[in-house]
């Protein structure tokens, strides 16, 4: 395991490869998360302002 | 066959695409998972040490994957920003917007993989030779892109300017690909031919197509994901949006 782990001397290069790939897989994962909710509430938003209209929407498609 | 060109154009339309990519976006996603797995068990159990670079070599596995790939997209995004602006297909200018942040987080990888793979093999991160530069413009050109759709308040005329943005640099993929051939790089050409032990060649070459296959999926699932978010947002007044208000985006 540890052998694994050591890559023959090149674990710094081989796991720093993946772990930044890994890293930035997640990360834009998250930030795709973090914007869905905000589309989330600016829509529950928009939707609250239709309602004490009178749940008039516009018609533009 | 009219009826199969209609059932197309069906899902240009902003609600159809929406269902539709909420419906394949998670099977995407799942099947990268499972393909990532499979991938770096191959590549890092099964496939053996490589004869001359040891085990540095399996950098390659996640380098030439994030090469092809921030390729690829980049060459789909300049053709659905091409589609935007010849027929004003509105899914198809959000889908060229939708790829930009993906591919450049390839482009990137690819950099990054390559510059940890340059120092134990040529004792360098970083050389300013012919497939390094053109790769680096590329991560230039997704970010150009991105800050040019940014900068322009008015969604239209965002689109347009950075379709033609995206346009102008495709010129740039034909180069990253042949620079190794072209120029004298310190880049090796390409190897899906090297000739190593048949065996090791062929486990390799299949750690390498399961982990591009994986990275494809990833980017459509992720991609697809960016476009439903970018349409509820350009769409947030469309009655198609309201009805579906309730429901997690």
């Amino acid at each position: 395991m540890i052998e694994f782990l050591a890559m023959g001397g090149h674990a710094p290069y081989v796991w720093g490869s993946y772990g930044v790939a890994l890293l930035a897989m997640v990360v834009e994962m998250v930030l795709l998360r973090q914007r869905r909710k905000a589309v989330n509430r600016r829509l529950a938003r928009l939707a609250r302002l239709n309602g004490e209209e009178g749940g008039a929407t516009s018609p533009d498609v | 066959m009219a009826e199969q060109r209609v059932q197309w154009f069906k899902f240009a339309s902003p609600p159809n695409f929406y269902d539709l990519a909420g419906r394949l976006a998670p099977w995407f996603g799942g099947l990268a998972a499972i393909l990532f797995v499979v991938g770096l068990y191959i590549g890092f159990i099964l496939a053996p040490p490589d004869y001359q670079q040891g085990n540095s070599y399996r950098i390659m596995f996640i380098h030439v994957p994030t090469a092809w790939m921030s390729m690829f997209l980049y060459v789909l995004m300049a053709v659905y920003a091409a589609i935007g602006l010849i027929w004003r297909v509105k899914t198809a200018e959000v889908m060229a917007k939708a790829i930009a942040p993906t591919g450049a987080m390839f482009a990137f990888l690819c950099l990054w993989s390559g510059a940890l793979w340059g120092k134990p093999t040529w004792g360098t991160y970083w050389v300013w030779d012919a497939r390094l530069t053109s790769q680096l413009i590329l991560l230039f050109l997704y970010l150009g892109y991105m800050a040019l759709h940014a900068a322009i308040e008015d969604r239209q005329r965002a689109a347009n300017a950075s379709a033609i943005l995206a346009l102008a640099g495709v010129v740039n993929v034909p180069i990253i690909y042949f620079s190794v051939v072209w120029w004298n790089t310190l880049h090796q050409g390409a190897s899906i031919t090297v000739t190593s032990a048949p065996t090791m060649e062929t486990v390799m070459f299949v750690a390498l197509l399961v982990m591009t296959f994986a990275c494809w999926m990833y980017a459509i699932a992720v991609v697809l994901w960016r476009a439903r978010l970018e349409l509820l947002e350009r769409e947030r007044r469309a009655a198609w949006v309201l009805e579906r208000t309730g429901e997690k985006a």
